[in-house]
């Protein structure tokens, strides 16, 4: 545990802050504002490309202009690509030319200290069952990380996948057991192939091993409870057991700041001291979430996700947003400059919204640090995967009786059934893979030699 | 006989829904009348209980998976009858866009419904689209994109299934995040819909 008092788990702040780019800190006393913005709807083919082009230009443009206009004196900006430009690496990498070069010309000429986070997506998944260590997918993957920072990237980031196409199906099914299967046996293991890789390239490419980001995994779990489909209860166990997968890019050499759709940061930051990017109310334009304040309280960066280039009333929305993120980071950072001012607006972002919600309660800093506690006591990352599920729902039916967070009637009861499914779950991974494997589980949807694991 | 196929199809019991149904067709009921009394009317209480928030979706799953069971018994004796399905859908994630979740829950309570479904995947192009019609001759084809540089891949299969002839032999319907009511209609969909029960109700509507 890197962090263990609340006192000193705060935003701005951690053990290991990170240098990067033209001049930036992440994580060493201020927040720094993160901004992503992504095309309006249309198509990127070879006949659109100038106009892709174009687009991305405009918005780093208008972005960097809001932003010395504000004399924001930090700036991180997230390029996150769209598939078809990690298909075709050269696409991508062309745009983080152009964003690069723009950041350069802003710190040159109007001294921005800034960084750029490049995050090609995870195209893997295009071929089904998945061949995660192979295929063309995974070449196309690797030529556009190996190109990143001669094109001007200053960090990789990724929101990987794998164990993904069992999670989706166990998620709608509320099977914990296939959840904890694809998180803690599944996952991990990719985490630490992937990240093994990754911070072997950056290294050769002197760019920082951002981090990963279980989005798809626990976002995918949020998005679906908001809109009623899923317990919210079993979303927020969710968040909480995707922690021991994430953090293993970190054991691999993984500096942070951590992707900003990686709400399991404050567990991050806890246990790895790394500096942790998050999103929030900020990030409203791309998804709607009960976390909107509580996911602030212990941000280092802080984002608004993702914005399409759009007109809005006052201008083009990633102009918005990055407005928005300069004052949040302004506020924020000028309550940090008083005596305790950090820990006293940190504790009214989390207490505005822990008692709302199961999924606000376990990113309470201080919930954190509890469950954090137990959760290092595994020694594997499957032990910490099903210590993560078992303490969250005991911290949460604790939490239910004690009304510090409120839950629906229908919930409790779910919440009970899960906790019976979790006492269930195999103490052994040898033993949960030996029952996935023989039962067939899931057997259609991924290979398990993918994973170094032997088929039934 | 139907109240305890009920039952067991709305506690996604699937061992009694098959039971209960082999039972049925022994004491006499009509292959019909349990598809239509005691599978697919117990369907549409378990959407409108997801819809009125009674229901999660692992709760609706486990209800269409125990139909599914049924259907395993009852299927035979439903083509035996000369009884058909429903309809035919084709349904697919559309080009460039692996985003499958929304995609599967609509197939499942679309066959919960009682059509016929042939799930193309994800990534399908415009020509897959085309060749699936033409091969199945659906009813339907159901389109899905969460991402908006792919949802502008959806009017072209609407063209291409024009180019091919085929665009007045099926109803076209959408769905996915970023994809509204006022977007269908602006690329010549016939529906548009925001869930999967809205999707059956759609689906429904126009067969």
């Amino acid at each position: 545990m890197a962090i263990t008092d609340r006192d000193h788990f705060v935003y701005g702040r951690c053990p290991n802050p990170v240098e990067c780019g033209h001049g930036l800190t992440i994580g060493g006393g201020s927040v720094v504002p993160e901004i992503n913005f992504t095309l309006p709807p249309m198509e990127i083919a070879e006949s659109t490309w100038p106009e892709v082009r174009r687009q991305y230009s405009e918005m780093i443009g208008s972005v960097l202009e809001r932003a010395i206009q504000l004399e924001v004196p930090q700036l991180l900006v997230e390029f996150e690509t769209l598939p078809g430009m990690t298909h075709r690496p050269a696409w991508g990498l062309e745009i983080v030319r152009l964003l690069a070069d723009a950041l350069a010309r802003a710190h040159t000429e109007h001294g921005l200290k800034c960084a750029l986070r490049f995050t090609p997506n995870d195209i893997r998944e295009s071929s089904r069952p998945p061949l995660m260590r192979r295929g063309e997918h995974w070449e196309a993957m690797n030529e556009i990380f190996s190109g990143a920072g001669h094109a001007g990237a200053d960090m990789i980031s990724i929101e990987s996948t794998g164990g993904k196409e069992i999670h989706d199906k166990a998620l709608l099914h509320a099977d914990l057991k296939g959840i904890v299967y694809a998180l803690g046996v599944l996952a991990y293991r990719d985490m630490a192939f992937l990240w093994s890789h990754l911070v072997g390239e950056c290294k050769r490419q002197s760019i920082l091993p951002a981090g990963d980001t279980a989005c798809g995994f626990a976002n995918t779990a949020m998005v679906l409870a908001d809109r009623g489909m899923i317990p919210r209860s079993l979303a927020a166990i969710v968040r909480v057991a995707t922690v021991p997968r994430s953090l293993v890019a970190y054991l691999e050499g993984a500096t942070g700041p951590s992707k900003d759709c990686a709400y399991e940061g404050p567990y991050l930051k806890a246990m790895a001291g790394i500096p942790i990017s998050m999103e929030g109310k900020s990030c409203a334009c791309a998804h709607l979430s009960p976390v909107g304040n509580v996911a602030q309280a212990v941000c280092d960066a802080w984002s608004n996700e993702s914005v399409q280039n759009i007109q809005l009333l006052s201008g083009k929305a990633p102009v918005v947003s990055m407005e928005h993120l300069a004052y949040d980071c302004r506020l924020m950072n000028t309550a940090s400059a008083e005596d305790g001012g950090a820990l006293r607006l940190s504790r009214w972002l989390a207490e505005s919204d822990a008692p709302l919600d199961v999924q606000a309660y376990v990113l309470h800093p201080e919930v954190v640090l509890r469950l954090c506690e137990r959760i290092v006591e595994g020694v594997t990352p499957y032990e910490q995967t099903i210590i993560a599920v078992q303490e969250s729902i005991e911290e949460m039916i604790r939490a239910v009786d004690d009304n510090a967070v409120q839950l629906p009637e229908r919930e409790v009861d779910w919440l009970n059934r899960l906790r019976v499914a979790a006492a269930a779950l195999p103490a052994k991974e040898e033993a949960m893979i030996d029952q996935m494997i023989e039962a067939g589980s899931y057997a259609d949807v991924y290979r398990p030699s993918e994973y170094g694991l032997q088929g039934a | 006989m139907l109240n305890l196929l009920k039952e067991a199809v709305l506690k996604g019991d699937m061992t009694e829904a098959a039971e209960l149904t082999s039972q049925a067709l022994e004491d006499g009921v009509s292959p019909g009348e349990i598809l239509s009394d005691g599978l697919i009317a117990t369907m549409d209480i378990v959407g409108q209980e997801f819809e009125s928030g009674i229901r999660f979706i692992p709760e609706m799953l486990v209800s269409a998976e125990a139909m599914k069971s049924a259907m395993e018994i009852l299927r035979p004796q439903l083509i035996a009858s000369g009884i058909e399905s429903r309809g035919k859908v084709v349904i697919g994630t559309v080009e460039g866009d692996l985003h499958d979740i929304g995609k599967d829950l609509v197939a499942t309570m679309l066959e919960g419904a009682g059509y016929d479904i042939v799930d193309l995947g994800v990534e399908v192009t415009a020509g897959q689209f085309v060749e699936a019609v033409q091969k199945h001759s659906p009813d339907v084809v159901a389109m899905s994109a969460l991402l908006t540089t792919t949802m502008v891949f959806m009017p072209g299969v609407i063209q291409a299934l024009q180019d091919a002839g085929l665009r007045d032999s099926v109803r076209v319907v959408i769905g996915g995040a970023p994809v509204t009511r006022d977007y269908a209609e602006e690329i010549g969909a016939d529906g548009y819909a925001d869930d999967a029960p809205t999707a059956v109700a759609l689906v429904k509507s126009l067969t």
